[in-house]
Protein backbone atom coordinates (compact mmCIF):
# COMPACT_ATOMS: atom_id res chain seq x y z
CA UNK A 1 0.00 0.00 0.00
CA UNK A 2 1.41 3.31 -0.85
CA UNK A 3 0.15 6.87 -0.05
CA UNK A 4 -2.57 6.04 1.71
CA UNK A 5 -3.22 7.16 5.24
CA UNK A 6 -4.82 4.67 7.18
CA UNK A 7 -7.62 5.58 9.13
CA UNK A 8 -8.58 3.11 11.02
CA UNK A 9 -7.86 -0.46 11.45
CA UNK A 10 -8.37 -4.36 11.33
CA UNK A 11 -9.66 -4.31 14.73
CA UNK A 12 -12.21 -1.58 13.93
CA UNK A 13 -13.37 -4.06 10.62
CA UNK A 14 -15.96 -5.52 12.94
CA UNK A 15 -17.53 -2.53 14.17
CA UNK A 16 -17.80 -0.46 10.78
CA UNK A 17 -19.52 -4.04 9.29
CA UNK A 18 -21.75 -3.85 12.35
CA UNK A 19 -23.19 -0.31 10.96
CA UNK A 20 -24.99 -1.91 7.11
CA UNK A 21 -27.65 -3.23 8.53
CA UNK A 22 -30.41 -5.61 6.32
CA UNK A 23 -28.51 -7.90 4.37
CA UNK A 24 -27.74 -10.33 7.27
CA UNK A 25 -28.75 -13.80 4.96
CA UNK A 26 -25.16 -12.42 3.28
CA UNK A 27 -23.07 -12.25 6.60
CA UNK A 28 -21.51 -14.82 6.72
CA UNK A 29 -20.48 -14.68 2.31
CA UNK A 30 -19.16 -10.79 3.47
CA UNK A 31 -17.27 -12.45 6.87
CA UNK A 32 -15.13 -14.49 4.55
CA UNK A 33 -13.67 -12.44 2.44
CA UNK A 34 -12.75 -9.76 5.03
CA UNK A 35 -9.23 -10.47 6.06
CA UNK A 36 -8.21 -10.98 1.86
CA UNK A 37 -9.92 -7.57 1.54
CA UNK A 38 -8.10 -5.85 4.32
CA UNK A 39 -4.70 -7.76 3.43
CA UNK A 40 -5.10 -6.88 -0.25
CA UNK A 41 -5.64 -2.73 0.74
CA UNK A 42 -3.31 -2.79 3.96
CA UNK A 43 -0.23 -4.24 2.19
CA UNK A 44 -0.78 -4.88 -1.55
CA UNK A 45 -2.78 -2.49 -3.87
CA UNK A 46 -0.87 0.31 -4.87
CA UNK A 47 -3.95 2.48 -4.85
CA UNK A 48 -5.21 5.22 -2.31
CA UNK A 49 -8.27 7.62 -1.90
CA UNK A 50 -6.42 10.39 -4.07
CA UNK A 51 -5.29 8.34 -7.44
CA UNK A 52 -8.38 6.15 -7.70
CA UNK A 53 -8.48 7.69 -11.57
CA UNK A 54 -4.41 7.25 -12.13
CA UNK A 55 -3.93 4.86 -14.44
CA UNK A 56 -1.18 2.94 -13.01
CA UNK A 57 -3.05 2.41 -9.97
CA UNK A 58 -3.94 -1.33 -9.04
CA UNK A 59 -7.37 -2.68 -9.38
CA UNK A 60 -8.96 -4.53 -7.30
CA UNK A 61 -12.43 -6.01 -8.53
CA UNK A 62 -15.07 -7.50 -6.22
CA UNK A 63 -16.43 -10.22 -8.58
CA UNK A 64 -18.10 -11.60 -5.95
CA UNK A 65 -20.34 -8.71 -5.16
CA UNK A 66 -22.39 -10.59 -2.70
CA UNK A 67 -22.44 -9.45 0.92
CA UNK A 68 -20.19 -6.28 0.12
CA UNK A 69 -20.14 -5.29 4.26
CA UNK A 70 -16.29 -6.65 4.10
CA UNK A 71 -15.50 -4.57 1.61
CA UNK A 72 -17.40 -1.09 2.27
CA UNK A 73 -15.67 -1.38 5.74
CA UNK A 74 -12.21 -1.49 4.45
CA UNK A 75 -13.09 0.96 2.39
CA UNK A 76 -13.94 3.29 4.57
CA UNK A 77 -11.34 2.50 7.34
CA UNK A 78 -8.40 3.32 4.29
CA UNK A 79 -10.51 6.70 3.67
CA UNK A 80 -12.30 5.60 0.01
CA UNK A 81 -15.53 6.12 1.89
CA UNK A 82 -17.40 8.10 4.44
CA UNK A 83 -17.76 6.17 7.52
CA UNK A 84 -20.98 7.55 7.73
CA UNK A 85 -22.00 6.31 4.86
CA UNK A 86 -22.10 2.80 5.79
CA UNK A 87 -25.26 3.57 7.74
CA UNK A 88 -27.24 4.16 4.82
CA UNK A 89 -26.24 0.37 3.75
CA UNK A 90 -29.08 -0.80 0.85
CA UNK A 91 -31.03 2.80 1.34
CA UNK A 92 -33.11 4.08 -2.15
CA UNK A 93 -30.44 6.86 -1.81
CA UNK A 94 -27.69 5.25 -0.49
CA UNK A 95 -24.45 4.96 -2.57
CA UNK A 96 -24.01 1.35 -0.79
CA UNK A 97 -26.44 -0.93 -2.15
CA UNK A 98 -25.79 -4.56 -1.63
CA UNK A 99 -23.54 -4.95 -4.53
CA UNK A 100 -21.48 -2.41 -5.22
CA UNK A 101 -21.63 0.35 -8.18
CA UNK A 102 -18.64 1.65 -9.48
CA UNK A 103 -20.59 4.23 -10.96
CA UNK A 104 -21.75 5.77 -6.97
CA UNK A 105 -18.02 5.26 -5.07
CA UNK A 106 -15.07 6.27 -6.65
CA UNK A 107 -12.48 3.87 -6.17
CA UNK A 108 -14.96 0.96 -6.39
CA UNK A 109 -13.60 -0.44 -10.27
CA UNK A 110 -16.40 -2.60 -11.30
CA UNK A 111 -20.56 -2.77 -10.70
CA UNK A 112 -20.95 -6.60 -9.59
CA UNK A 113 -23.26 -8.94 -8.05
CA UNK A 114 -24.28 -11.08 -10.51
CA UNK A 115 -21.90 -13.88 -10.13
CA UNK A 116 -19.20 -14.70 -13.33
CA UNK A 117 -18.30 -11.33 -14.40
CA UNK A 118 -15.91 -9.66 -12.85
CA UNK A 119 -12.47 -12.49 -13.97
CA UNK A 120 -13.57 -11.82 -17.62
CA UNK A 121 -13.38 -7.95 -16.99
CA UNK A 122 -10.53 -8.60 -15.04
CA UNK A 123 -8.89 -10.45 -17.92
CA UNK A 124 -9.64 -7.55 -20.33
CA UNK A 125 -8.13 -4.99 -18.05
CA UNK A 126 -5.17 -6.97 -17.76
CA UNK A 127 -4.73 -7.45 -21.39
CA UNK A 128 -5.24 -3.34 -21.80
CA UNK A 129 -2.82 -2.69 -19.34
CA UNK A 130 -0.21 -4.74 -20.87
CA UNK A 131 -0.97 -3.06 -24.46
CA UNK A 132 0.16 0.57 -22.45
CA UNK A 133 2.53 -1.36 -20.70
CA UNK A 134 1.44 0.09 -17.60
CA UNK A 135 2.95 -1.54 -14.44
CA UNK A 136 -0.26 -2.07 -12.76
CA UNK A 137 -1.81 -5.52 -11.37
CA UNK A 138 -4.97 -6.77 -11.34
CA UNK A 139 -6.80 -8.25 -8.25
CA UNK A 140 -9.83 -9.79 -8.49
CA UNK A 141 -11.82 -11.42 -5.64
CA UNK A 142 -13.76 -14.67 -6.73
CA UNK A 143 -15.90 -17.05 -4.21
CA UNK A 144 -15.49 -21.07 -4.91
CA UNK A 145 -19.25 -21.06 -5.58
CA UNK A 146 -19.47 -18.52 -8.12
CA UNK A 147 -16.95 -20.67 -9.67
CA UNK A 148 -19.55 -22.65 -10.78
CA UNK A 149 -20.41 -20.31 -12.91
CA UNK A 150 -19.18 -21.10 -16.73
CA UNK A 151 -18.33 -17.82 -17.37
CA UNK A 152 -15.12 -17.85 -15.15
CA UNK A 153 -13.78 -21.01 -17.03
CA UNK A 154 -13.84 -19.19 -20.34
CA UNK A 155 -11.84 -16.37 -18.47
CA UNK A 156 -9.42 -19.29 -16.45
CA UNK A 157 -8.61 -20.63 -19.24
CA UNK A 158 -7.97 -17.68 -22.22
CA UNK A 159 -5.78 -15.93 -19.05
CA UNK A 160 -3.27 -18.52 -18.56
CA UNK A 161 -2.91 -18.86 -22.56
CA UNK A 162 -2.06 -15.36 -22.58
CA UNK A 163 0.13 -15.57 -19.99
CA UNK A 164 -1.37 -12.49 -18.05
CA UNK A 165 1.11 -12.17 -15.05
CA UNK A 166 -0.70 -8.69 -14.24
CA UNK A 167 -3.89 -10.62 -13.29
CA UNK A 168 -4.16 -12.22 -9.74
CA UNK A 169 -7.15 -13.94 -9.01
CA UNK A 170 -8.09 -15.02 -5.33
CA UNK A 171 -10.93 -17.41 -4.91
CA UNK A 172 -12.17 -17.57 -1.40
CA UNK A 173 -13.04 -20.39 -0.08
CA UNK A 174 -15.62 -21.20 2.42
CA UNK A 175 -16.74 -24.37 0.89
CA UNK A 176 -20.16 -23.24 -0.67
CA UNK A 177 -19.80 -24.73 -3.93
CA UNK A 178 -22.82 -27.17 -4.18
CA UNK A 179 -20.77 -29.82 -5.89
CA UNK A 180 -17.44 -28.86 -5.28
CA UNK A 181 -14.22 -28.81 -6.76
CA UNK A 182 -12.40 -32.57 -6.63
CA UNK A 183 -8.82 -32.25 -6.50
CA UNK A 184 -9.09 -28.75 -5.52
CA UNK A 185 -9.74 -25.49 -6.68
CA UNK A 186 -5.68 -24.69 -7.01
CA UNK A 187 -5.47 -27.63 -9.25
CA UNK A 188 -8.25 -26.24 -11.27
CA UNK A 189 -6.10 -23.23 -11.49
CA UNK A 190 -2.67 -24.74 -12.23
CA UNK A 191 -4.24 -26.90 -15.12
CA UNK A 192 -5.02 -23.79 -17.28
CA UNK A 193 -1.29 -22.41 -16.85
CA UNK A 194 -1.80 -20.43 -13.99
CA UNK A 195 0.52 -20.56 -10.87
CA UNK A 196 -1.45 -21.60 -7.96
CA UNK A 197 -1.13 -21.95 -4.80
CA UNK A 198 -3.70 -22.60 -1.62
CA UNK A 199 -3.30 -20.59 1.50
CA UNK A 200 -5.20 -20.03 5.25
CA UNK A 201 -7.37 -17.26 4.27
CA UNK A 202 -7.16 -15.78 7.73
CA UNK A 203 -3.76 -15.74 7.88
CA UNK A 204 -2.65 -11.90 7.01
CA UNK A 205 1.05 -13.28 6.57
CA UNK A 206 0.44 -15.76 4.43
CA UNK A 207 -1.54 -13.82 2.22
CA UNK A 208 1.03 -11.43 1.82
CA UNK A 209 3.53 -13.80 1.19
CA UNK A 210 1.17 -15.73 -1.49
CA UNK A 211 -0.05 -12.09 -2.77
CA UNK A 212 4.00 -11.43 -3.32
CA UNK A 213 5.05 -14.57 -4.90
CA UNK A 214 6.70 -14.97 -8.06
CA UNK A 215 4.53 -15.67 -11.14
CA UNK A 216 6.41 -14.38 -14.26
CA UNK A 217 4.67 -15.18 -17.41
CA UNK A 218 1.49 -16.77 -15.54
CA UNK A 219 -1.56 -15.32 -14.04
CA UNK A 220 -1.64 -16.20 -10.02
CA UNK A 221 -4.47 -17.83 -8.28
CA UNK A 222 -4.75 -17.66 -4.29
CA UNK A 223 -6.94 -20.30 -3.19
CA UNK A 224 -8.01 -18.62 0.35
CA UNK A 225 -9.58 -21.24 2.45
CA UNK A 226 -11.83 -19.82 5.25
CA UNK A 227 -14.33 -21.65 7.55
CA UNK A 228 -17.20 -23.54 5.65
CA UNK A 229 -20.06 -21.33 5.38
CA UNK A 230 -22.07 -24.62 6.73
CA UNK B 1 -13.71 -1.69 -52.60
CA UNK B 2 -15.09 -5.03 -50.29
CA UNK B 3 -17.87 -6.40 -52.07
CA UNK B 4 -19.58 -6.83 -48.84
CA UNK B 5 -20.66 -5.55 -46.15
CA UNK B 6 -18.87 -7.80 -43.67
CA UNK B 7 -15.40 -7.58 -46.04
CA UNK B 8 -15.79 -3.63 -45.94
CA UNK B 9 -16.25 -4.38 -42.22
CA UNK B 10 -12.97 -6.29 -41.58
CA UNK B 11 -11.06 -3.79 -44.00
CA UNK B 12 -12.35 -0.76 -42.12
CA UNK B 13 -11.42 -1.68 -38.92
CA UNK B 14 -7.90 -3.17 -40.13
CA UNK B 15 -7.86 0.44 -41.15
CA UNK B 16 -9.04 1.63 -37.66
CA UNK B 17 -6.61 -0.63 -35.45
CA UNK B 18 -3.52 0.87 -37.24
CA UNK B 19 -4.51 4.63 -37.31
CA UNK B 20 -6.17 4.74 -34.05
CA UNK B 21 -4.21 3.10 -30.72
CA UNK B 22 -7.30 3.71 -28.90
CA UNK B 23 -9.18 0.81 -30.75
CA UNK B 24 -8.83 -2.53 -29.82
CA UNK B 25 -10.47 -5.44 -31.70
CA UNK B 26 -12.12 -8.35 -29.81
CA UNK B 27 -12.50 -11.67 -31.45
CA UNK B 28 -13.96 -14.96 -30.56
CA UNK B 29 -12.74 -17.11 -33.42
CA UNK B 30 -14.99 -15.62 -36.20
CA UNK B 31 -13.50 -13.34 -38.12
CA UNK B 32 -9.93 -14.13 -36.94
CA UNK B 33 -7.24 -13.74 -39.59
CA UNK B 34 -9.56 -11.23 -41.80
CA UNK B 35 -7.87 -7.85 -40.12
CA UNK B 36 -4.16 -8.99 -42.09
CA UNK B 37 -1.53 -7.28 -41.10
CA UNK B 38 -3.12 -5.14 -38.24
CA UNK B 39 -3.47 -8.04 -36.08
CA UNK B 40 0.40 -9.05 -36.19
CA UNK B 41 1.50 -5.08 -35.75
CA UNK B 42 -0.74 -4.53 -32.93
CA UNK B 43 -1.27 -8.31 -31.39
CA UNK B 44 -1.67 -6.48 -28.09
CA UNK B 45 -4.50 -5.16 -28.89
CA UNK B 46 -6.40 -7.52 -31.67
CA UNK B 47 -7.07 -10.40 -29.42
CA UNK B 48 -8.86 -13.98 -29.59
CA UNK B 49 -10.40 -15.43 -26.80
CA UNK B 50 -11.56 -18.32 -28.76
CA UNK B 51 -15.24 -19.35 -28.63
CA UNK B 52 -15.61 -17.68 -25.63
CA UNK B 53 -18.45 -15.27 -26.43
CA UNK B 54 -19.14 -14.47 -22.88
CA UNK B 55 -15.63 -13.66 -21.81
CA UNK B 56 -15.75 -11.37 -25.41
CA UNK B 57 -17.55 -9.04 -23.96
CA UNK B 58 -16.47 -9.17 -20.04
CA UNK B 59 -12.78 -8.99 -21.94
CA UNK B 60 -14.24 -5.39 -24.03
CA UNK B 61 -15.51 -3.82 -20.71
CA UNK B 62 -12.23 -4.04 -19.00
CA UNK B 63 -10.33 -3.29 -22.25
CA UNK B 64 -12.78 -0.10 -22.33
CA UNK B 65 -12.02 0.70 -18.21
CA UNK B 66 -8.05 1.14 -19.51
CA UNK B 67 -9.36 3.35 -21.82
CA UNK B 68 -9.52 1.28 -25.33
CA UNK B 69 -12.51 1.64 -27.85
CA UNK B 70 -13.00 -2.10 -28.13
CA UNK B 71 -14.62 -3.59 -30.87
CA UNK B 72 -16.19 -6.68 -30.76
CA UNK B 73 -17.27 -9.02 -33.37
CA UNK B 74 -19.55 -12.68 -33.88
CA UNK B 75 -22.43 -14.15 -35.59
CA UNK B 76 -25.37 -11.79 -34.32
CA UNK B 77 -26.48 -15.28 -31.86
CA UNK B 78 -23.04 -15.17 -30.24
CA UNK B 79 -22.32 -11.34 -30.37
CA UNK B 80 -26.11 -10.64 -28.83
CA UNK B 81 -27.82 -13.54 -27.36
CA UNK B 82 -25.28 -16.09 -25.67
CA UNK B 83 -23.50 -13.07 -24.08
CA UNK B 84 -26.97 -11.07 -22.93
CA UNK B 85 -26.33 -10.52 -19.26
CA UNK B 86 -22.46 -9.61 -19.87
CA UNK B 87 -24.00 -6.65 -22.45
CA UNK B 88 -26.35 -5.77 -19.75
CA UNK B 89 -24.04 -5.99 -16.98
CA UNK B 90 -20.53 -6.02 -18.27
CA UNK B 91 -21.28 -2.78 -20.58
CA UNK B 92 -24.20 -1.23 -19.13
CA UNK B 93 -24.14 -1.62 -15.93
CA UNK B 94 -20.34 -1.38 -15.39
CA UNK B 95 -21.21 2.04 -18.03
CA UNK B 96 -18.65 1.61 -20.91
CA UNK B 97 -19.30 1.52 -24.38
CA UNK B 98 -18.14 -0.66 -27.16
CA UNK B 99 -18.64 -1.72 -30.67
CA UNK B 100 -20.76 -4.52 -31.37
CA UNK B 101 -20.64 -6.19 -34.99
CA UNK B 102 -22.47 -8.81 -36.05
CA UNK B 103 -23.07 -10.92 -39.04
CA UNK B 104 -25.67 -13.22 -39.97
CA UNK B 105 -28.52 -10.98 -39.47
CA UNK B 106 -31.94 -12.38 -39.34
CA UNK B 107 -31.37 -15.64 -41.39
CA UNK B 108 -28.23 -14.90 -43.44
CA UNK B 109 -26.89 -18.37 -42.76
CA UNK B 110 -30.14 -20.11 -42.88
CA UNK B 111 -28.82 -23.57 -43.92
CA UNK B 112 -27.80 -23.81 -40.32
CA UNK B 113 -31.20 -23.36 -39.26
CA UNK B 114 -31.89 -21.56 -36.11
CA UNK B 115 -29.71 -21.89 -33.96
CA UNK B 116 -27.69 -18.94 -36.47
CA UNK B 117 -30.40 -17.39 -36.90
CA UNK B 118 -31.08 -13.71 -34.67
CA UNK B 119 -34.58 -12.15 -36.22
CA UNK B 120 -34.54 -10.90 -32.40
CA UNK B 121 -31.21 -9.03 -31.92
CA UNK B 122 -32.44 -5.83 -32.15
CA UNK B 123 -35.47 -6.23 -30.25
CA UNK B 124 -33.07 -7.75 -27.48
CA UNK B 125 -30.78 -4.63 -27.62
CA UNK B 126 -33.78 -2.25 -27.54
CA UNK B 127 -34.57 -3.15 -24.05
CA UNK B 128 -31.68 -2.54 -22.69
CA UNK B 129 -30.91 1.47 -21.98
CA UNK B 130 -28.08 3.37 -23.66
CA UNK B 131 -27.69 1.43 -26.97
CA UNK B 132 -27.45 3.06 -30.74
CA UNK B 133 -28.30 0.41 -33.24
CA UNK B 134 -27.54 1.03 -36.50
CA UNK B 135 -28.81 -1.57 -39.21
CA UNK B 136 -26.85 -0.29 -42.55
CA UNK B 137 -28.23 -1.18 -45.67
CA UNK B 138 -24.69 -0.97 -48.08
CA UNK B 139 -21.62 -1.82 -47.92
CA UNK B 140 -20.26 1.60 -47.97
CA UNK B 141 -23.11 2.27 -44.97
CA UNK B 142 -21.38 0.28 -42.83
CA UNK B 143 -17.82 1.79 -43.35
CA UNK B 144 -19.14 5.48 -42.53
CA UNK B 145 -21.64 3.54 -39.30
CA UNK B 146 -18.51 2.27 -38.21
CA UNK B 147 -16.40 5.16 -37.93
CA UNK B 148 -19.11 7.21 -36.83
CA UNK B 149 -19.19 4.78 -33.75
CA UNK B 150 -15.74 4.47 -33.37
CA UNK B 151 -15.04 8.29 -32.79
CA UNK B 152 -17.54 8.24 -30.34
CA UNK B 153 -17.17 5.91 -26.38
CA UNK B 154 -21.44 4.81 -26.88
CA UNK B 155 -22.60 1.20 -26.22
CA UNK B 156 -23.19 0.95 -30.65
CA UNK B 157 -24.97 -2.43 -32.15
CA UNK B 158 -23.78 -2.19 -35.95
CA UNK B 159 -26.01 -5.19 -37.66
CA UNK B 160 -24.37 -6.12 -41.22
CA UNK B 161 -25.93 -8.75 -43.20
CA UNK B 162 -25.75 -10.20 -46.51
CA UNK B 163 -28.60 -8.39 -48.46
CA UNK B 164 -27.90 -4.83 -49.68
CA UNK B 165 -28.94 -2.09 -51.55
CA UNK B 166 -28.00 -1.52 -54.89
CA UNK B 167 -26.84 2.23 -53.93
CA UNK B 168 -25.31 3.49 -50.79
CA UNK B 169 -27.29 6.54 -49.40
CA UNK B 170 -25.75 10.37 -48.15
CA UNK B 171 -27.70 9.10 -44.52
CA UNK B 172 -26.39 11.18 -41.23
CA UNK B 173 -26.21 8.33 -38.16
CA UNK B 174 -28.89 8.94 -36.07
CA UNK B 175 -31.36 10.11 -38.90
CA UNK B 176 -33.82 9.25 -41.20
CA UNK B 177 -32.87 10.05 -44.28
CA UNK B 178 -36.02 10.76 -46.61
CA UNK B 179 -35.90 8.85 -49.84
CA UNK B 180 -39.42 10.02 -51.31
CA UNK B 181 -42.03 12.03 -50.66
CA UNK B 182 -45.87 11.20 -51.16
CA UNK B 183 -49.28 12.27 -49.54
CA UNK B 184 -50.90 8.73 -48.96
CA UNK B 185 -49.21 6.92 -46.27
CA UNK B 186 -45.46 7.22 -44.77
CA UNK B 187 -43.05 3.72 -45.34
CA UNK B 188 -40.20 2.89 -42.49
CA UNK B 189 -37.50 0.85 -44.49
CA UNK B 190 -34.84 -0.17 -42.75
CA UNK B 191 -31.62 -1.53 -43.54
CA UNK B 192 -30.88 -3.74 -46.81
CA UNK B 193 -34.37 -3.81 -47.29
CA UNK B 194 -34.93 0.09 -48.87
CA UNK B 195 -34.22 -1.33 -52.57
CA UNK B 196 -37.45 -4.26 -52.52
CA UNK B 197 -39.83 -1.61 -50.32
CA UNK B 198 -39.27 0.97 -53.47
CA UNK B 199 -39.91 -1.60 -55.33
CA UNK B 200 -42.81 -2.43 -53.69
CA UNK B 201 -44.01 1.03 -53.68
CA UNK B 202 -42.85 2.28 -56.96
CA UNK B 203 -46.26 3.39 -58.71
CA UNK B 204 -47.99 4.64 -54.70
CA UNK B 205 -47.83 7.79 -54.05
CA UNK B 206 -46.20 7.25 -50.72
CA UNK B 207 -43.38 8.63 -48.34
CA UNK B 208 -40.03 6.35 -48.14
CA UNK B 209 -37.99 6.95 -45.16
CA UNK B 210 -34.94 5.27 -45.04
CA UNK B 211 -33.99 4.16 -41.70
CA UNK B 212 -30.01 2.85 -40.63
CA UNK B 213 -30.50 4.04 -36.78
CA UNK B 214 -33.66 2.15 -35.35
CA UNK B 215 -31.94 3.30 -31.71
CA UNK B 216 -32.57 5.72 -30.58
CA UNK B 217 -35.23 6.34 -33.33
CA UNK B 218 -35.45 9.74 -35.36
CA UNK B 219 -38.78 10.54 -34.08
CA UNK B 220 -38.09 14.34 -35.11
CA UNK B 221 -37.84 14.04 -38.85
CA UNK B 222 -40.51 11.23 -38.74
CA UNK B 223 -42.99 13.68 -37.07
CA UNK B 224 -42.07 16.53 -39.64
CA UNK B 225 -41.99 14.41 -42.40
CA UNK B 226 -45.09 12.41 -41.87
CA UNK B 227 -47.71 11.64 -45.21
CA UNK B 228 -50.91 10.35 -45.00
CA UNK B 229 -52.15 8.29 -41.60
CA UNK B 230 -51.07 5.80 -41.99
CA UNK B 231 -47.03 4.47 -41.27
CA UNK B 232 -45.79 1.07 -42.86
CA UNK B 233 -42.71 -0.03 -41.21
CA UNK B 234 -40.73 -2.56 -43.02
CA UNK B 235 -37.93 -4.31 -40.89
CA UNK B 236 -35.57 -6.70 -41.90
CA UNK B 237 -35.91 -8.42 -38.03
CA UNK B 238 -39.08 -9.35 -35.82
CA UNK B 239 -42.06 -7.48 -36.95
CA UNK B 240 -43.02 -4.44 -35.18
CA UNK B 241 -39.72 -4.03 -33.44
CA UNK B 242 -40.10 -0.08 -33.61
CA UNK B 243 -43.77 0.38 -33.52
CA UNK B 244 -43.16 1.64 -29.85
CA UNK B 245 -40.80 4.32 -31.41
CA UNK B 246 -43.52 5.00 -34.31
CA UNK B 247 -46.42 5.44 -31.65
CA UNK B 248 -43.93 7.37 -28.93
CA UNK B 249 -42.80 9.86 -31.86
CA UNK B 250 -46.81 10.56 -33.22
CA UNK B 251 -48.36 10.41 -29.92
CA UNK B 252 -49.57 13.69 -30.62
CA UNK B 253 -51.29 12.70 -34.23
CA UNK B 254 -54.16 9.88 -34.95
CA UNK B 255 -51.96 7.57 -36.96
CA UNK B 256 -52.19 3.97 -37.93
CA UNK B 257 -49.10 1.52 -37.90
CA UNK B 258 -48.85 -1.75 -40.32
CA UNK B 259 -45.72 -3.56 -39.36
CA UNK B 260 -43.64 -6.14 -41.60
CA UNK B 261 -40.78 -7.69 -40.95
CA UNK B 262 -40.18 -11.25 -39.55
CA UNK B 263 -42.88 -13.35 -37.79
CA UNK B 264 -41.85 -14.35 -34.35
CA UNK B 265 -42.09 -18.09 -34.80
CA UNK B 266 -39.62 -20.96 -34.13
CA UNK B 267 -38.30 -20.97 -37.41
CA UNK B 268 -38.07 -24.67 -39.23
CA UNK B 269 -36.48 -23.92 -42.60
CA UNK B 270 -33.45 -24.18 -44.18
CA UNK B 271 -32.02 -22.29 -47.65
CA UNK B 272 -31.33 -19.40 -48.02
CA UNK B 273 -31.93 -15.84 -46.93
CA UNK B 274 -34.01 -15.11 -50.34
CA UNK B 275 -36.07 -17.89 -49.95
CA UNK B 276 -36.88 -16.72 -46.18
CA UNK B 277 -37.71 -13.02 -47.53
CA UNK B 278 -39.92 -14.60 -49.57
CA UNK B 279 -41.26 -17.24 -47.11
CA UNK B 280 -42.35 -14.03 -45.04
CA UNK B 281 -43.48 -11.35 -47.63
CA UNK B 282 -39.74 -9.93 -47.29
CA UNK B 283 -39.37 -9.52 -50.65
CA UNK B 284 -41.07 -7.06 -53.46
CA UNK B 285 -44.01 -9.13 -53.82
CA UNK B 286 -44.82 -9.64 -50.03
CA UNK B 287 -44.08 -5.80 -49.24
CA UNK B 288 -46.50 -4.76 -52.14
CA UNK B 289 -48.96 -6.55 -50.54
CA UNK B 290 -48.86 -5.79 -47.23
CA UNK B 291 -48.80 -1.96 -48.01
CA UNK B 292 -51.81 -2.33 -50.66
CA UNK B 293 -53.60 -4.60 -48.02
CA UNK B 294 -52.90 -1.68 -45.12
CA UNK B 295 -53.98 1.52 -47.12
CA UNK B 296 -57.32 -0.24 -48.28
CA UNK B 297 -58.14 -0.97 -44.49
CA UNK B 298 -57.46 3.17 -44.13
CA UNK B 299 -59.91 3.55 -47.43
Amino acid sequence: MTATIPRLGYADLGSLMDLQLGDEKHTRSATSTLDVIWVLYDRILHVSPDRVDDPDRDRFLLSKGHGPMAYYAVLAAKGFIDVDALRTFGRYDSVLGHHPDRNLVAGIEISSGSLGHGLGIAVGMALGLRARHSPARVFCLVGDAELDEGSNHEAIAFAGRAGLDSLVCVAVDNQSSSHGWPGGLAARFALEGWSSTTVDGRDHDLLERAFNAEHRGRPLAIVAVVESKG
Amino acid sequence: MSATMRERFYATAADLVESDERIAMVFADIGVGRLGNAERTHADRVINVGIREQLMIGVASGLALTGFRPIVHSFAPFAVERPFEMLKLDLGHVDVGAIVVSVGASYDTAVYGRTHEAPEDVSLLSALPGWRIYVPGHPAEAELLLRAAARTDERVYLRLSEQSNRLARPITPGRLYIERRGTEATVIAAGPLLDATLEATADMDVTVLYMTTPRPFDADTLHASLAGDLVVLVEPYLAGTSSAEVAAALADIPHRIATIGVPNVEHRKYGTWQDHNAAHGLDARGIRTRILRALSRGA
